[in-house]
């Protein structure tokens, strides 16, 4: 079983990061970005179980590691 | 006074911070590793700077899961003086023994210079010798400071006498200029709600003698070695 996790700033947090990307390409030439949020994508691979144990699982490693929810929102999918 | 320092895999101020405790206080403290799960009967522990874990995932979140946390968090709920510097501050916020998280620099810079620092609280075993509004000159050493919470949080510190210290100009002002790394309200340095927990990201340790540049540290130790030598 897959599990792909999405880490992003939750909203009203300052992403300095997220900022000089933006600059970066409207030094390129890309016009209309309007804003750039940057986060952290991880992928787990778990043995073969009972999906909501899986979820319930990947739910725990976020809040008690992979996240610092703090600053951060997570979500997790599940591929069969 | 017996103390002791944590080392993580990365610390890289443990020695500077074991110097300064000796220096004052005249007994070295126990340099304990890690992967430790027990802490001896101690009146002060630090968790040191330095780069823990080479900063995975985010500075300080590997070290604050360490084997020995459950003990210092046990300790420091106990009431031990805990004395969290630099990555120990960023650990401390890791493990919840402080509110808040300490970002990205606002402007995407590593740090290292020293900066001035205006004394907010005294009224703590940690900053007693220091005057109230005083300001001091420590060095900053970090990429990741910028202090950040919640705004009921914020007014929370604000208001409950929490802040230790904050990023000022030599004068003493306190304003957008001084403040090296975009932490909220200039913040450097919070206490817990019960004043035996204080995280800074400035290295008090590094400057406690003239030949190394400064002296301003010094009173930090000096405090905490005289109050935990009576006790």
């Amino acid at each position: 079983m897959k599990a792909r996790i999405h880490i992003t700033l939750k909203k009203g947090v300052l992403d300095p990061q997220g900022k000089a990307i933006a600059n970066a390409l409207s030094h390129l030439g890309f016009d209309g970005v309007e804003e750039v949020r940057q986060g952290k994508y991880i992928e787990i691979d778990l043995a073969d179980g009972d999906k909501a144990q899986a979820r319930a699982k990947l739910d725990a490693m976020c809040a008690q590691l992979l996240a610092n929810t703090v600053i951060e929102n997570y979500t997790v999918e599940l591929q069969a | 006074m017996k103390s002791c320092v944590i080392v993580f895999p990365g610390s890289n101020c443990d020695r500077d911070v074991a110097v300064a405790i000796e220096a004052s206080s005249g007994t070295a403290p126990l340099m304990v590793w890690h992967g430790e799960t027990a802490l001896p009967a101690c009146d002060l522990i630090v968790l040191p700077g330095g780069f823990s874990y080479g900063d995975y995932l985010r500075s300080g979140a590997m070290a604050a899961r360490a084997p020995i946390m459950r003990a210092v968090l046990a300790k420091a709920a106990s009431g031990t003086p805990v004395l969290g510097l630099c990555n120990g501050f960023q650990i401390m916020t890791e493990a919840g023994m402080l509110p808040g998280a300490l970002m990205r620099n606002a402007g995407l810079k590593f740090i290292c210079r020293d900066v001035f620092l205006k004394v907010e609280n005294t009224d703590n075993i940690f900053n007693r010798r220091y005057a109230s509004g005083q300001v001091v000159r420590f060095p900053i050493s970090h990429h990741d400071g910028n202090y950040f919470t919640d705004a009921a949080t914020l007014d929370r510190l604000e208001s409950t006498g929490r802040i230790a210290f904050r990023y000022c100009a030599p004068d003493g002002a306190v304003n957008a200029s001084a403040n090296p790394n975009g932490s909220l309200n200039n913040i450097a340095g919070i206490l817990n709600a019960a004043g035996n927990v204080l995280g800074m990201m400035p290295h008090p340790e590094r400057l406690i003698a003239p030949e190394l540049g400064g002296s301003d540290g010094r009173a930090m130790f000096d405090a905490l070695a005289s109050l935990l030598q009576c006790a």
